[in-house]
């Protein structure tokens, strides 16, 4: 299993949603049996008895206080987007048909 | 001026001997001569830079006490945030953004009355080691224009290696600071993960990155780490807890009866000759300092670089989903929503960072999940323990940096396996979240380019490694009569 199809990597292209072209899933497929057989090694140590680390902080549930602090104005918040409307995100058709 | 250390700059600003706007107009004045060469900033703000030199001045002038490094200019790495100014992470898609808000490292810069001159040039979202895989173009190393500056924060280490800036903040998840201080003959320091906040450092791998100090001489860097570092209850992974006293371990710099453990499996085969050769003189320079050296063990590192590409790349494709082509960022092509997004990540996003994000999909999917990303978190375990169990015989542990010196631009484009081997030695340091150090340990002998010599020490333990790095250093620099960088060649315009 250190090998991916071409259909496999369009799969997750799709996933990712990155519009691949072809030419860039031809090379990705390549590539990824030689990066894939590469970093499939960490399974030959990785028994059933080590424990999973998935940070390397001991925190939980980190919170502040619930107190209003300064935050961004509309403007600011809106000031990177590519397209706004009545102080609000203009975002393409999300759900079903026009 | 621009060649001496931020230290002595410091003392001629406090001494009134220069003002903070002439030391920043001899950086600007340096980053137009040299930089069409270096391309080492992506942003360069002259006017805010000089506004905030004047700022510094004025307070100055009417006697309020000011921070040690205040009036000092810096170069910023462009994966920060900087309220008004241009920040791309070097990717397409962040193309013309301007954030509205300061990241705290940014902020805290600007409290010490710390000059940004600019921002600087990086590999796409910090992911590389060479800066190659920036949007914008490669960084050039100052040492040889032909060689990478390492990565990805190659414009942060050239920018200080080629005096257009003392001091630079750079970023650590596999190695972004500390190989990039190696092949350029200068300091780099990975803090503690939870050292310094990450609010507003656009996040590639949560649970490696960490921001840090670049300059040229230990003491500068520790000046600038106290700087930056501290609690920040913006961070949910801010350590909160006192900074360690880096300053006063830099000005100590005494060895004599600390244990030094070397690490077994980070050297031989894949280590280029000469940099081993500058790596073993150093050790033999501690030994005569008192220190004690001993060996130590750590045979799960084996796995470590294995384990680094599965975790950051899953990291990075949840983190990089935010770029949607909705809030921020450009925004390509017609359609519905999805159409958009995926037209915008294709042409948003360069190779490197298609390929990190699909092998991060794949590493997470269902099915998939325990096989690759499961396992190598387990790794992440297997590598603390390596840690814990030689931190117990040894105060600090080295290695050196790189396995190599700077390789050619273009050399390992093409070999995406070859470019992760460069971070052998760096990235166990990010999975264990513990602290590590880069500094020069001389020139190697194949082709006189800067080999870097490596310091790790446990988490919160960061004064070690400032500790150990100014003996070395002090050591180093009487060996060569002169600093490291007065062998690196003139630049044009060379004074």
């Amino acid at each position: 299993m250190s090998s991916l199809s071409r259909a496999e990597v369009a799969k997750l292209a799709k996933l990712a949603r990155i519009q691949m072209t072809d030419a860039e899933l031809d090379a990705l497929s390549n590539e990824f049996e030689v990066i894939l057989g590469a970093v499939a090694r960490v399974q030959e140590v990785a028994k059933s008895d080590v424990q999973p680390t998935s940070h390397p902080l001991p925190v939980n549930n980190v919170s502040r206080p619930d107190d209003v602090i300064p935050s961004l104005t509309p403007e600011e918040a809106l000031s990177g987007a590519p397209a706004q409307e009545e102080q609000r995100f203009r975002v393409p058709q999300i759900l079903g048909e026009a | 001026m621009i060649r001496k250390s931020a230290s002595e700059m410091a003392a001629a600003l406090a001494a009134k001997e220069i003002s903070s706007v002439d030391l920043t107009k001899a950086h600007l004045e340096r980053i137009k001569e040299v930089d069409s060469q270096v391309h080492a900033f992506l942003h360069v703000d002259s006017e805010g830079a000089l506004s905030q030199a004047k700022a510094v001045d004025d307070a100055r002038a009417k006697g309020e006490k000011l921070a040690p490094l205040a009036g000092v200019p810096i170069a910023l790495k462009d994966v920060f945030t900087q309220k008004g100014i241009p920040t791309t992470c070097g990717s397409k898609i962040l193309e013309g953004w301007r954030p509205p808000y300061d990241a705290t490292v940014t902020a805290n810069l600007k409290s010490n009355g710390i000059v940004i001159l600019g921002k600087t040039n990086m590999d796409e979202f910090a992911m590389g080691s060479s800066t190659e895989n920036s949007a914008y173009g490669p960084t050039h190393n100052p040492w040889d224009l032909t060689r990478i500056p390492g990565g990805s924060g190659g414009g942060s280490s050239a920018s200080i290696s080629a005096f257009e800036a003392p001091l630079a903040i750079g970023t650590d998840t596999g190695g972004s600071i500390r190989q990039p201080a190696a092949v350029t003959g200068t300091v780099g320091v990975k803090p503690t993960y939870g050292g310094v906040s990450r609010y507003g450092l656009v996040a590639f791998s949560s649970s490696l990155d960490q921001g840090g100090p670049c300059a040229r001489t230990v003491l500068d860097a520790a000046l600038l780490h106290e700087a930056i570092a501290g609690h920040d209850p913006k961070d949910s992974t801010s350590i909160n807890a006192p900074v360690p006293q880096v300053v006063a371990a830099a000005k100590r710099g005494d060895v004599k009866g600390l244990k030094i453990g070397i690490i077994k499996e980070l050297q031989g085969d894949g280590y280029q000759k000469g940099v081993l050769n500058r790596f073993n003189e150093a050790i033999d320079l501690l030994a005569g300092l008192g220190a004690e050296i001993v060996e130590v063990s750590c045979p799960s590192f084996e796995y470590a670089l294995a384990a680094y590409y599965l975790i950051a790349p899953s990291e990075c494709s949840s983190n990089l989903a935010r770029f949607d082509a909705m809030r921020y960022g450009i925004r390509v092509g017609e359609g519905d929503a999805e159409a958009v997004m995926s037209a915008t990540r294709e042409a948003g996003f360069g190779r490197e960072v298609k390929r990190r994000i699909i092998l991060g999909t794949y590493a997470l999917s269902s099915g998939y999940y325990d096989a690759y990303y499961g396992s190598a978190l387990k790794v992440r375990t297997l590598i603390m323990q390596d840690f814990a169990k030689s931190f117990g015989g040894a105060d600090v542990l080295v290695s050196p940096t790189a396995p190599t010196t700077a390789f050619k631009i273009g050399e390992k484009a093409n070999d995406p396996l070859a470019m992760y081997l460069n971070d052998i030695a760096t990235i166990p340091v990010n999975l264990a979240g513990i602290c590590g150090m880069s500094l020069p340990s001389g020139l190697a002998d194949e082709d006189n380019l800067p080999a870097g010599f490596q310091i790790m020490a446990p988490a919160m333990q960061d004064q070690r490694l400032y500790n150990v790095g100014a003996a070395l250093e002090a050591a180093l620099l009487s060996k060569w009569g002169a600093p490291l960088l007065d062998k690196a060649p003139a630049l044009g315009g060379a004074k």
